[in-house]
């Protein structure tokens, strides 16, 4: 039991990184190339045709196979606050590529969300139902 | 019309993820990276009714998120939609019938507390 908690801590491990990339990247380009006003229903469809979008787009769709793949071995409720790093993510990279500022209340956030991903990812194992459900 | 939009993505994410949740559980553990056992279970997924319906509620998610950031800032849209961390955690529980002992329910707690310090 102790060797199957640890291979999926591993594989989790392995895979979070990448949803946690293709997300932050994906929401930064859809942000950038976003027009300033969608007034009707096809606004929507056209912009998707916008260059950064459409990246932004492959790389929602990349994040969400990604994260349907990891809700294969990993329970939904020790998924969302590991993955929420993202919003730590999202904030140095507005510091780092268009030069916002991190408040020290910012850095506070941030150090929480890490202190409650580390708390459920380390301290938890990554699949608690019993597979019996899972096949009903 | 921001918190509308807001409403929207809140509980259309919730609902996607959920029945994501449930329509991989159902699929099994993906154990073999190969493209041609990728392209298999993609093509499993596909009829799986719990998956298409994830992938609706996420498109409905997907436009009003778009129509969130046409109004508001990035730095508000994530942060405001982060209250499906209290939803997820408690339809994680009751209905997916995970075991989220304190553990969890404390890491879902500082993330929150984490969040709003971010969107203050």
């Amino acid at each position: 039991m102790r060797g199957e908690i640890a291979r999926l801590r591993v594989k989790t491990w392995l895979c979070l990184p990448l949803v946690m990339a293709s997300h932050v990247a994906g929401n930064f380009c859809m942000k950038r190339g976003m027009p300033s006003e969608l007034a009707f229903p096809l606004d929507y469809i056209t912009a998707l045709f916008r260059p950064w979008l459409g990246v932004g787009v492959l790389l929602l769709i990349a994040w969400m196979l990604l994260r349907m793949a990891l809700l294969s071995w990993a329970d939904l409720s020790y998924v969302l606050p590991v993955t929420a790093v993202e919003y730590a993510l999202v904030a140095l990279a507005g510091r780092q590529y268009l030069h916002e500022t991190i408040t020290t209340r910012r850095w506070a956030g941030i150090a929480l969300i890490v202190a409650g991903a580390a708390l459920v990812s380390a301290a938890t194992a990554p699949q608690t139902y019993r597979k019996a459900e899972a096949g009903r | 019309m921001k918190w509308i939009a807001i409403a929207i993505v809140v509980s259309a994410t919730a609902a996607a993820d959920v029945l994501q949740a449930i329509g991989m559980r159902r699929q099994g553990e993906i154990r073999d990276f190969r493209p041609g056992a990728l392209g298999r279970v993609l093509a499993a997924l596909a009829r799986n009714r719990f998956v298409i319906g994830a992938v609706a509620c996420m498109a409905v998610s997907f436009f009003a998120f778009m129509g969130l950031l046409s109004v508001s800032e990035l730095s508000f849209a994530v942060p405001a939609t982060a209250i499906t961390y209290v939803l997820e955690t408690a339809l994680s529980r009751y209905v997916l019938k995970e075991r989220v002992n304190w553990l969890r329910w404390a890491g879902a707690s500082l993330v929150i507390c984490g969040v709003a310090l971010i969107s203050l």
